[in-house]
């Protein structure tokens, strides 16, 4: 438990940032440092290299333990109805409001392993919206996604998912969303059907449709506030007039260039743009 | 290295704990200096929920600005900041805090471990972590970075302890500075 973390000083973190987006084209140099630097040297101990030159060494010749960095350096824990009470709002306010649309077309970013796309996906299906709406799930993480694509998730997680989605007002028995075998489940393809996957990097992708809810949860947390208010900008222009916005519970738009054409529920972070 | 424009002026006080801590920190918080010279951190072990009751507890017992950190709040003097249930806190060298939802760090999510390192990371020698009861053994790895960084080290006195284990667990590893009880904690934190 105690052991000695490898030092790597903050110089070096930025020459690691710079070599990363020459060799491969991955842009880090705008994500929260503090962060970075936690899971840059925690997974260089992890991996046991003997020197931070090995390691970038590795990241630059090795394809495969590149993917292994960008999977570990970004941080990819989610749960089914996390924050419940938000999971509620959702329900009782606004897809009942989006409901009145023809098509109804929302937006995961960083969607990560999937566990919010598929919660959506039951929500929209008990509402018997499921029908008319795109769900479109991105992340910069090609291996995040073919999990997510999978719609398999741990048996363990289920309890805790279970207890999470009746707080957020569900009736049904959450068992009746899956079949479990060997440790895994599997929820039911239908749920799956109104799914995109595809990579997208917030960082230097560009908007690719308009949607009427947009949800980025403990996403923003990861960037400086320059990259915050360029993905929150992006966001913008891929809202439709009267559409939603979600983040992260201790995340804001409060202090952001596109706060004043935003409007916040309650006490929930969902804001309505009001001004296109 | 970017010099960071906290440490210039002001010592960062961060008080760590679990089980048992609650009732510590009441106690302390009346006898805060005011203004206080300094920024205060507290990270406490709780049960992963969105209320901000415990902000609330903590604000009858104080008239300092007080406030649960949402991400990138900036880090002000005179201020107490609470690490929010169910994220890690950490600083930036530009004086923001920044939150962080990764891997529970000794069975916790806030972990006292992760924000005694950022602050020994950001603040050096202008640190003092102080680590309060509690039945596990996040903060010593924490403290060990501080006492490295030239910070001081603090561990509540284990027999005044309610859990006296966490303590004991930085004293046993050798990185604490100060084995202190309550009143003497107090009396520290006033001199600073």
């Amino acid at each position: 438990m105690y052991k000695e973390l490898i030092q790597i000083e903050d110089a070096e973190v930025e020459h690691l940032l710079n070599d990363l987006f020459e060799w491969h084209g991955y842009d880090f140099t705008h994500y929260s440092r503090a962060s970075l630097k936690r899971r840059i040297t925690r997974l260089c101990s992890l991996d046991k290299f003997p020197s931070l030159a090995e390691f970038k060494y590795r990241i630059k010749e090795d394809k495969a333990y590149l993917k292994r960095f960008v999977e570990e350096v970004t941080v990819n824990v989610t749960e089914m109805f996390r924050d419940p009470s938000f999971y509620k709002t959702l329900r009782t306010e606004v897809l009942q409001t989006i409901s009145a649309k023809p098509f109804i077309r929302i937006w995961h970013a960083g969607c990560s392993t999937g566990e919010e796309v598929y919660s959506m996906a039951i929500l929209l299906k008990e509402m018997n919206l499921l029908q008319k709406s795109l769900l479109y799930a991105t992340d910069l993480n090609p291996s995040v996604l073919e999990r997510a694509r999978t719609g398999l998730f741990p048996l363990q997680s289920m309890k805790q998912y279970s207890e999470n989605y009746i707080l957020s007002g569900g009736r049904k028995d959450f068992s009746s969303y899956y079949t479990a075998h060997y440790g895994q489940v599997k929820f039911d393809e239908a749920l799956g059907e109104r799914m995109i996957f595809s990579t997208h990097n917030l960082v230097s992708d560009r908007s690719f449709n308009e949607f009427d809810l947009i949800l980025c949860r403990n996403v923003l947390i990861y960037f400086d506030k320059d990259l915050q208010d360029r993905v929150l900008q992006l966001f913008d222009e891929s809202l439709g007039a009267l559409g939603y916005l979600a983040l992260g519970s201790k995340e804001t738009l409060k202090f952001s260039v596109v706060q004043s054409k935003y409007k916040q529920l309650n006490s929930e972070k969902i804001w309505r743009k009001i001004v296109s | 290295m970017a010099e960071n424009r906290l440490i210039k002026d002001c010592k960062v006080v961060v008080i760590g704990g679990s089980s048992g801590s609650l009732e510590v920190l009441l106690e302390l918080l009346p006898d805060l200096p005011s203004p206080m010279p300094f920024v205060l951190i507290v990270v406490v072990h709780r049960k992963n929920s969105n209320d901000s009751s415990l902000a609330d507890l903590f604000s009858y017992k104080t008239s300092l600005p007080i406030q649960e950190v949402e991400d990138k709040d900036v880090i002000e003097k005179g201020h107490i900041y609470l690490a929010p249930a169910d994220y890690h806190l950490l600083l930036e060298k530009d004086g923001f805090f920044s939150l962080d939802d990764s891997e529970k760090v000794n069975y916790s999510r806030p972990a006292l471990d992760v924000t005694f390192e950022s602050v020994a990371d950001v603040c050096g020698r202008s640190s003092v972590a102080i680590l309060l009861s509690g039945a596990n053994a996040d903060g010593t790895q924490g403290l060990k970075a501080i006492k490295k960084a030239g910070g001081v080290t603090v561990a509540q006195k284990p027999d005044t302890a309610k859990v006296p284990f966490m303590p004991q667990q930085a004293i046993n590893q050798g990185v604490a500075d100060w084995i202190l009880d309550i009143q003497q904690i107090a009396a520290l934190i006033q001199s600073l």
